[in-house]
């Protein structure tokens, strides 16, 4: 019964058939889609009663959570054939500025006691924080032409560096606790924690964005043909602002998340955010030469690497040997990629 | 004799210190198609690309259905009604062929995208082209033959109401077969009664479907003639010297001697 799915009318006005760049970017999709389950089903053949406990997939989701959010924006910008690798020091920043105007509202300096207005305020701060060095990226990488490698390893440094200065290097360790409880360790319908959730609302709302709308519609072609978008009369430059200033606002999302789970700003945790989540994207079969990917891959490929560092505890191997996985998966599928455009250019 | 649809008057284009136009005049007609010849790097695609709204133009004057216009970019040349199939395409290889026909002017309400609406008239624009090597309109373009991307290039164009086409070499990399029906096609869009610019190297595909043929000449525009007023052999003078017997720039003194 795999009969015509196309010809039926759907809900929605678009039409089920998907255009040939989706199926091929879910053939990559499908594949470590695939290489995901192997894996769970690996770890749960050699050890049954520990895979699947309760306990063990929401402690896998929640620390994932952060880490999605970041890549979902990754995912865009790498569509561009741009890259980003300043999100882990603007999700710290981001926290940071957060944490420092929730205590600075609060009696005392102390916002442990705080209420959810100060909280909205800190929510706000993150964003606009995040959404400032995306901006700032954006701009470089646009308007100044100087490549976004370049760009984003110097806001790596330089948002870390602000944060460090603005509290003079230690940890900021007071977070309102109506904040923890909730959005931080919370959760929602008895099991699903509400930091998994508002993850996931997050990547539901970059898929859409990314598929069904012109904005990402620009973005697959921009990071296809930059000249042919600008011919078309595509704003390309704006367009491109855009997309930092999205990966942006989403690491400072990401830097809420995390002070709200870890009821501290973690400055020292994130210096590798960046290499996971552009692992992530790229392993879930978006293309580092641009126009090509997906959401739903970048979902999976995140997974991954943590689904590795799980599996290496349950089954007891010493996780070191989980970093060197990770790589041999990501070589592998950046050279898939690299193989069927060779394979496309040669036709 | 109708009245021009579009005309340039005087256009000087320079890139940096090279002077590429020179004082450029051409009249493009509707109904007619209107041949651009001259050597490599004469300045054809710049002229393409100046009333394309790529390159701005130093001086002189773009004239559109009457009235002195100033195209700062490719969206302007577009509501005028003046598109363009540029020399090397220009396409989205990630894209498919309705996601290209439409890029940057995709239907549908406020950000959304109406793929349904947009995949019926690339079907029905690639139908009325009376094209039926592609298979599917969903079909990815990096997958394309050479000819297949040109006539996705040239579908993108008239897909659109447009008053003028601009076609820069639609043919250089097509079969036999293909450039036949890229010739009727251009053919067809001037009884339309659009105003067609062909730039092409082939001196019989010229002579085949043009109306007018200008000849540019190291950036100067040095004959702009009726086709059936010239012959082979003078469009190649032109070309290759800027100059046959009378027609084209003047003779320089040292000729007279
Ligand atoms: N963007 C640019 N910057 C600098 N010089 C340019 C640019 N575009 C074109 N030129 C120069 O302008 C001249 C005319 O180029 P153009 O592409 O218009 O020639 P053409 O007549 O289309 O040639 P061909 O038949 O080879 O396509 C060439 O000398 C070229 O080097
Ligand atoms: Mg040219």
């Amino acid at each position: 019964m795999t009969s015509t799915v196309a010809e039926k009318p759907t809900e929605d006005d678009t039409p089920r058939r998907r255009p040939l760049r989706l199926r091929l970017a879910s053939a990559n999709t499908l594949w470590i889609s695939l290489v995901l389950l192997a894996l769970i089903a690996v770890f749960a053949a050699i050890n049954p009663g520990a895979v699947l406990t309760l306990f063990n997939l929401q402690t896998t989701l929640i620390e994932t959570s952060v880490l999605l959010v970041l890549a979902v924006g990754m995912t865009f910008v790498i569509i561009t054939s741009g890259i980003d690798l300043s999100v882990g020091s603007v999700l710290v920043f981001s926290g940071i500025t957060s944490a420092l105007v929730m205590n600075a509202m609060s009696p005392g300096g102390d916002s442990t006691g705080a209420g959810w207005g100060v909280i909205t305020v800190g929510l706000l701060v993150a964003l606009v924080s995040g959404a400032a060095w995306g901006l700032l990226n954006g701009i470089l990488v646009a308007k100044a032409k100087i490549p976004p490698l370049i760009v984003t390893l110097g806001s790596f440094g330089a948002a870390l560096g602000a944060g460090e200065l603005l509290t003079g290097g230690s940890d900021v360790r007071t977070v309102p606790d109506a904040l923890a409880t909730t959005l931080g360790s919370g959760t929602s319908f008895g099991v699903v924690p509400n930091l998994v959730i508002l993850a996931a609302v997050v990547t539901a709302v970059g898929a859409w964005l990314l598929g069904t709308t012109k904005f990402g519609r620009y973005t697959y072609a921009v990071g296809s043909n930059e000249v042919a978008a600008r011919r078309t009369g595509i704003a390309v430059t704006r367009h491109l602002v855009l997309v930092y200033l999205l990966t942006g606002v989403l690491a400072g999302l990401a830097g809420f998340m995390s002070l709200a789970y870890f009821r501290t700003t973690t400055l020292t945790s994130h210096s590798t955010d960046n290499l996971n989540a552009i692992a992530g994207v790229v392993l879930g079969g978006t293309s580092l030469f641009g126009g090509v990917g997906s959401i739903i891959g970048t979902v999976v490929g995140v997974f991954i690497p943590a689904v590795l560092q799980k599996g290496f505890v349950i089954i007891g191997v010493n996780v070191y040997w989980q970093p060197i996985a990770v790589a041999i998966v990501l070589v592998a599928a950046v050279w898939f990629d690299q193989a069927r455009r060779r394979a496309r250019n040669s036709r | 004799m109708t009245e021009p649809i579009l005309e340039l008057r005087g256009v000087n284009k320079s890139f940096g210190p090279v002077h590429v136009l020179h004082d450029v005049d051409l009249v493009v007609r509707p109904g007619e198609v209107t041949a651009l010849v001259g050597d490599n790097g004469a300045g054809k695609s710049t002229v393409v690309k100046s009333i394309a709204g790529i390159h701005q133009i130093d001086s002189g004057e773009v004239v559109f259905d009457g009235e002195p216009v100033h195209i700062p970019g490719p969206r302007e040349a577009a509501t005028l009604g003046i598109e363009v199939v540029y020399q090397d395409l220009a396409l989205c290889d990630n894209l498919d062929i309705v996601q290209n026909m439409f890029l940057g002017r995709e239907r549908g309400k406020g950000g959304f995208l109406d793929e349904a609406d947009m995949e019926r008239a690339a079907r029905e624009t690639l139908a009325s082209l009376s094209v039926r090597t592609v298979k599917s309109v969903r079909t990815q373009v990096s997958s394309l033959s050479g000819g297949q991307r040109q006539t996705v290039a040239i579908a993108k164009a008239v897909l659109w109401n447009s008053k003028v086409v601009l076609l820069d070499e639609p043919t250089a990399a097509l079969g036999v077969a293909q450039t036949r029906q890229v010739l009727d096609l251009v053919r067809r869009l001037a009884d339309q009664g659009l105003g067609v610019v062909l730039i092409s190297h082939n001196m019989n595909d010229v002579f085949e479907v043009a109306d007018t043929i200008a000849t540019l000449y190291l950036g100067r525009m040095v004959a702009q003639l009726p086709t059936r007023d010239l012959t082979n052999t003078q469009v190649v003078e032109l070309i290759t010297a800027g100059r046959s017997g009378d027609i084209g720039l003047a003779k320089p003194e040292v000729a007279t001697v």
